[in-house]
């Protein structure tokens, strides 16, 4: 008992270390390029423009259903593993080579992006229409209206559904020990290999992930209250 | 003065409005009544182009526009900043409080100044009679409440018509009375307003015309004095048939 101690209280601040140095940089800046992505991508698929502008739309479908049709650790794969092989003359001779992080950023972004166009453009459609006229009434442009009136509601709907996706993506981060980043993962299994405990470490690391989502969950339950304040007013 | 000629409006295959020839003038209110589903919603909502007939002309003091033909953005914005609408569910923004709802247009689009829009915004709720409840969210008021300020929030355009699509249908007798004290006081202050509307009482008090429509045709464009010696047996039927619901409805309760 002593020694299973002694191994928490030595791999702990290794792992947490891990945590802060890639785990939480990476999915803070994963999820806000994937949450821009998904805003433009969900106003895209909304926009009822034609033309020219029905190229855009059908690559911002397409991204979707490829992000959502394939597994996240294929994606990673294909980008830091892949990438590499596609040559094309004149434009990328030596293939596409990202070092991890950008490769971990990157795919990780598109991925989460993906998921929140559809969370974005649900929340945006559940807003009433008489908004829209009640703001057309007063003469605002589309880009004024979406900006000052429906945004800001449909950022209080869509809350709920990008924790969860957030939340998430914090945990499917350690798919990046697979493309050589030391993320919280990668460094238990280092310590297993080395200790030969991987019950205890792996249970550890699994403990700390469930902190770090315990905090996420406690800051989702914060900002609802605070953006819900005008559906329930505080008395 | 608006002027509507010929304009005719399809939703699918079902007509809406059929060869509408109408004006409403200034300083004056017009009440349109009719059936439910006759197309005076429609009617109403074409006037700031939430919705577009298919052809016809409209003529707003002189500016032209041409149904049949695409509309500019510009002359839709210029259109809607002149007529103020107010809604049967108020459609107040309800992350905004009651003040920030009537400075809303004016900061945006008039892009006056927030401290000019502030005074003006409280001097229209005060005008309303809710001068008190500026710093309230929309969810803090009652559906009276909430339809006054939004009466402000049109108001505060300082459009030169304002459209009211059945702005009491959704209130109960009490709450109506308030908004439409409200409506009487613009009347009387010969602000151009075009109302649509089940209450005839309120119809006969204010409205300088009326208009009745039926299967999206207009069956009577006239005085209220006129309108109600039934000059037509149409007229005479919808009038017994509102009266009816009327003494049902007070038989239900």
């Amino acid at each position: 008992m002593a020694a299973i101690w002694h191994i928490i209280v030595t791999a702990t601040p290794q792992i947490v270390a891990a945590g802060l140095k890639y785990t939480i940089p990476i999915a803070i800046i994963s999820f806000i390029i994937g949450l821009i992505l998904a805003v433009l991508t969900a106003l895209t698929k909304l926009s009822p423009r034609r033309g020219w502008f029905s190229i855009v739309k059908a690559i911002a479908y397409f991204y979707v259903w490829l992000f959502r049709s394939t597994p996240l650790l294929v994606q990673l794969f294909i980008v830091y593993f892949g990438l590499p092989y596609l040559k094309v003359k004149g434009i990328w001779p030596n293939g596409i080579q990202l070092d991890p992080w950008t490769a971990g950023i990157a795919t990780f972004s598109l991925n989460t992006g993906a998921y929140c166009a559809e969370t974005i453009r649900a929340s945006i459609l559940s807003i009433p229409e008489g908004q829209w006229e009640a703001a057309y009434s007063i003469g605002m442009t589309k880009p004024q209206v979406l900006r000052r009136i429906i945004l800001p509601q449909a950022a209080r709907v869509s809350l709920p559904p990008l924790s969860n996706s957030f939340i998430s993506l914090v945990k499917d981060t350690s798919l990046a020990a697979s493309i050589t980043i030391i993320e919280m993962f990668e460094v238990s299994q280092q310590i297993a290999a080395e200790n030969y405990q991987p019950l205890v470490m792996y249970s550890l690391v699994a403990a700390l992930y469930a902190v770090l989502c315990s905090i996420l969950s406690w800051l989702q339950g914060y900002l609802e209250k605070r953006t819900s304040r005008y559906i329930s007013p505080i008395n | 003065m608006i002027k509507f000629e010929h304009v005719n409006k399809t939703f699918g295959d079902h007509p809406a409005l059929i060869d509408i020839n109408t004006e409403f003038k200034e300083h004056q209110t017009t009440v349109i009544v009719g059936p439910s589903g006759s197309g005076k919603s429609t009617l109403l909502r074409s006037l700031n182009l939430l919705e577009r007939p298919e052809n016809g002309q409209y003529h707003f003091n002189d500016l032209t526009i041409d149904f049949a033909k695409p509309l500019s953005n510009k002359t839709i914005l210029t259109l809607r900043r002149k007529t103020g609408m107010v809604f049967q569910g108020y459609n107040l923004f309800p992350h905004l409080t009651v003040v920030k709802n009537v400075m809303e247009g004016p900061i945006q689009v008039l892009k006056q100044s927030t401290a000019d829009a502030k005074k003006n915004a409280l001097n229209l709720l005060d005008k309303v009679g809710l001068a008190d409840k500026a710093d309230a969210y929309p969810s803090q008021l009652s559906g009276g409440q909430q339809q006054r300020v939004a009466i402000a929030r049109s108001l505060a355009m300082n459009p030169e018509y304002i459209l009211l699509d059945e702005p009491t249908s959704a209130l109960d007798p009490e709450l109506e009375a308030g908004v439409l004290r409200v409506l009487l006081e613009l009347a009387q202050e010969k602000d151009s307003m075009i109302i649509v509307t089940h209450n005839l009482e309120f119809a006969r008090a204010v409205a300088d015309k009326i208009l009745f429509v039926e299967n999206g045709k207009i069956l009577f464009d006239g005085t209220p004095a006129e309108f109600f010696k039934q000059p037509t047996q149409r007229i005479a039927d919808f009038l017994a048939a509102m009266t009816f619901t009327a003494i049902s409805d007070k038989a239900n309760q």
